[in-house]
């Protein structure tokens, strides 16, 4: 088969000062009418460079230094500006990562669509009307009627990236080029949005390239494979190839980092509990002020739960679920309405102010964000020992005991003396771990702590995780948005949805009998939960 | 520090404006040392352009007062206003901003209601209502000064607190059981560093500016030979002694000029990642 577009000896040149020379180089391989090609790798490989090498859309001071790719019997690197810019969106169409900015929030859905009519010199005013109602019913947008008069703003996520799909189906495009376009999304909404990109694709005959940095999406509607890793091609082959006898050590490596659906079996809690959450409650008012009216978002609808002492809970639910509200309402980042916080029979909630600085100590949190969890200016000895100074330990005996720590978190004792810029998003993750242990709590909370890494440093930081808590005997409430991450570390889970707790029971329980409906519509969402079965 | 010379080094404009205040401040240094005796002495005949007499580089003024010394002297001035009146403002603009960001609610209103009300005067006009109130000496010059130019630091540093203040490692710091001033004071503000370095610099320019204009509206103070003094003294007379204005005139710009350069250049070598794109 002639394939749609054939890359050769690509290398696309990063300026001078960056960490390598090349973004990627000898980048070959085709793409196909008719199949979905996905592009996998981890954050810095160069996937998402290639892409937008391809639309022209590099950034300052990065370019193609030589390679040539060949689209309807063009090289399109060798366009001129004004050929590639009609190539954009007629013959290539693009969907990006996140919905909530790639849309212009000023413009009505409708106009958006018919601008890439317009951009193009198609159709005359009212057909391109018809046209964009047709395309908001292909990608199965409800009332069409009103989407098409719809300000970004009011539309969910998951409608967003159904827009962005139409708007790049628009002049039925030879190739669509997705660039982690689920990475932004729920995983029930996920799960649609890969549904439609599949089936738009079939009916239009496109080639698509896919990019992604999750296996389980690639399971679940790849036809081939390329992975790539810094900037290079390490594998490529079909789908079933790929994923079930990998060549290369890294493709192994990455799908051995997944986390497996493999429920273990944790002993049954007897221990008595560290904290007891009772009828938690937390609405979130906006005032209005003279003309608008208030808004209120109910974020925690009554929760309660207990967590003993050395167990792990964790805490499920998509965004918006009122998960990380809880974990911060039981450390009163968040001020909770009402309820009980019960931490050794002392009432958290009822604390004043000074009562609570000095109780601070015995809830640790783990942030999400790597980066933003460690002052950029404080070395991180600092970090590690500022918390227990100020609750009075000796300077002496704090430093030592942060180095210690760092040796804990398997990091150079050496670590202490850097600034955080320095290291890695996994080994700022170990440097968060480090600091919620030095203040000796007797609960940490992990709020999606290992959310923000990549697969392989996310399964060597859950291995860390798992490994302190048992040797410390920790008691940890997880939360996290991945259904595949709590298997693997928790004794219990809890689901969340609209701040209610949905259901809480064992793993075991949870994940294989599951009660509720939407828990098994969420287990059911998963990606690449039938390959993995098969695999198990 | 290293990192950092050499990124501002890198900027040649930041290069040059540092070269060019650089020699204003050993001027405005050695003063008594290359001019001993006052700025305000006749040395010779009135209206000499310069270039024409030995020992007399720039010429004399209306009465006879050697320009070159006025010029130095004038120096002084200007950096120790620009200088004293950003200090200032940077004290009051500074905590306001913090706090106001910080603890935001009711502080936060108050404080910046107080500041509009500073900011809905213009800037000129009060100055010289303050000057005119009080008597126009260097102190009252450079507090006037300070008291027109600190708004926008407060609205600046509430600003960057206000984003700051919801970062992670600020939780993190308070669930350490930090209390609030050291949060604000040891997390908070050292990350604010970089913009309001950048603002001072250019402040330290528009503060000179201030001063020239006041002096020349006559509104200096009157035993100190400076720079915007000159210019208005010499302002009758532009016709037939052009260059009595114009020197002290470049000695503003090339001054302010110096500034804003060097205030650009620590922008791009403060915010890394701003001044690498597209040059």
């Amino acid at each position: 088969m002639e394939p749609v577009l054939s890359i050769r000896d690509m290398a696309i040149s990063l300026p001078p000062g960056a960490d390598r020379d090349f973004a990627v180089q000898d980048i070959s391989f085709d793409l196909n009418a008719g199949e979905i090609l996905c592009v996998v790798g981890e954050s810095g490989s160069g996937k998402s460079m290639t892409a937008n090498a391809l639309m022209g859309l590099l950034p300052d001071q990065v370019e193609v230094a030589r390679g040539t790719a060949h689209f309807e019997g063009r090289d399109i690197m060798a366009l001129p500006e004004s050929e590639r810019r009609k190539l954009r969106g007629d013959r290539i169409g693009m969907i990006f990562q996140e919905p909530m900015t790639a849309l212009n929030p000023l413009m009505r859905i409708g106009d958006q669509i018919t601008e890439v009519f317009e951009a193009h010199n198609r159709h005359s005013p009212s057909e391109r009307r018809e046209k964009a109602l047709a395309l908001i019913r292909e990608v199965g947008l409800p009332d069409p009627d009103k989407i098409i008069r719809a300000y970004p703003f009011q539309l969910s996520g998951g409608q967003r990236q159904r827009a962005i799909i139409a708007m790049a189906l628009a002049l039925d495009p030879a190739i669509l080029i997705a660039d982690e376009p689920t990475t932004a999304l729920d995983v029930t909404t996920q799960a649609q949005i890969l549904d439609l990109i599949k089936t738009i694709q079939q009916r239009h005959g496109m080639a698509v390239m896919f990019i992604t940095h999750d296996f389980g999406v690639v399971a679940e509607i790849a036809d081939r494979v390329i992975v790539m890793r810094y900037g290079e091609i390490v594998e490529h082959g079909t789908a079933s190839e790929v994923l079930e006898n990998p060549q290369h050590a890294y493709t192994r490596a990455l799908l051995k980092a997944i986390p497996t659906d493999s429920v273990p079996t944790p002993d049954p809690v007897t221990a008595p509990p560290v904290l007891e959450v009772r009828n938690l409650r937390k609405t979130f008012v906006t005032s209005g002020g003279f003309f608008r009216p208030t808004r209120s978002v109910t974020a925690i609808d009554g929760v309660s739960f207990s967590i003993a002492r050395g167990e792990v809970l964790g805490i499920v639910g998509e965004s918006g679920s009122g998960k990380s509200t809880v974990g911060r309402a039981i450390v009163r980042l968040v001020e909770a309405d009402s309820g009980e916080v019960i931490l050794d029979g002392q009432d958290m909630n009822a604390l004043s102010a000074s009562e609570l600085r000095s109780a601070r100590r015995r809830v640790q949190m783990i942030f999400q964000d790597p980066y933003a969890s460690l002052n950029p200016r404080k070395k991180i000895l600092h970090a590690l020992s500022e918390g227990p100074i100020v609750q009075g330990v000796a300077k002496d005996r704090a430093h030592a005991r942060a180095r210690e720590l760092l040796e804990i978190v398997e990091l150079d004792a050496g670590a202490a003396e850097r600034y955080p810029h320095e290291f890695s998003g996994g080994q700022r993750q170990r440097i968060g771990i480090a600091r919620a242990l030095a203040m000796d709590p007797d609960l940490i909370i992990a709020d999606e702590a290992v959310s923000a890494l990549d697969v392989s440093i996310q399964a060597q930081v859950l291995n860390l995780l798992r490994d302190l808590q048992k040797r410390l005997n920790l008691s940890l409430m997880f939360i996290t948005h991945d259904m595949r991450v709590a298997a693997q570390l928790c004794d219990r889970v809890a689901v969340m949805q609209h701040g209610k707790l949905v259901e809480i029971g064992p793993v075991a329980e949870v994940f294989l009998s599951p009660k509720a409906d939407y828990t098994r519509s969420l287990l059911a969402a998963v990606p690449g939960t039938d390959w993995l079965e098969g695999a198990a | 520090m290293i990192d950092f010379l050499k990124r501002f080094s890198r900027n040649r404009g930041a290069l040059i404006g540092a070269l060019i205040l650089i020699t204003v401040v050993l001027l405005a240094v050695f003063a008594p040392l290359i001019y001993p005796d006052s700025p305000w002495k006749m040395v010779q005949r009135p209206f000499l352009p310069p270039f024409s007499t030995e020992g007399l580089p720039l010429g004399t003024d209306t009465l006879g007062r050697d320009v070159a010394a006025g010029l130095v002297y004038g120096a002084r001035v200007s950096l120790i206003v620009g200088l004293v009146s950003t200090l200032v403002a940077l004290l009051i603009g500074v905590p306001l901003g913090a706090f106001a960001g910080f603890y935001g609610g009711l502080i936060d209103d108050g404080a910046m209601r107080f500041t509009e009300f500073f900011q809905t005067i213009p800037n000129f006009a009060l100055a010289i209502v303050l000057v005119a109130i009080l008597e126009p000496t260097l102190p009252t010059i450079t507090l006037a000064i300070a008291i027109v130019s600190w708004p926008p630091v407060a609205r600046l540093v509430r600003a960057e607190v206000l984003s700051l203040r919801k970062r992670e490692f600020v939780e993190a710091a308070r669930l350490a059981g930090l209390s609030n001033t050291r949060i604000l004071f040891g997390h908070v503000l050292p990350n604010a560093m970089s913009p309001i370095i950048v603002m001072a610099s250019l402040m330290v320019a528009t503060a000179i500016l201030l001063e020239s204009s006041l002096s020349f509206l006559g509104l200096g103070d009157p035993n100190i030979m400076s720079w915007g003094y000159m210019i208005g003294a010499a302002r009758t007379v532009i016709r037939s002694a052009w260059w009595l204005s114009f020197i002290p005139g470049v000695a503003i710009l090339l001054t302010v000029l110096a500034l804003n350069l060097i205030g650009e250049g620590l922008n791009d070598a403060l915010n890394p990642r701003l001044a690498r794109k597209g040059r």
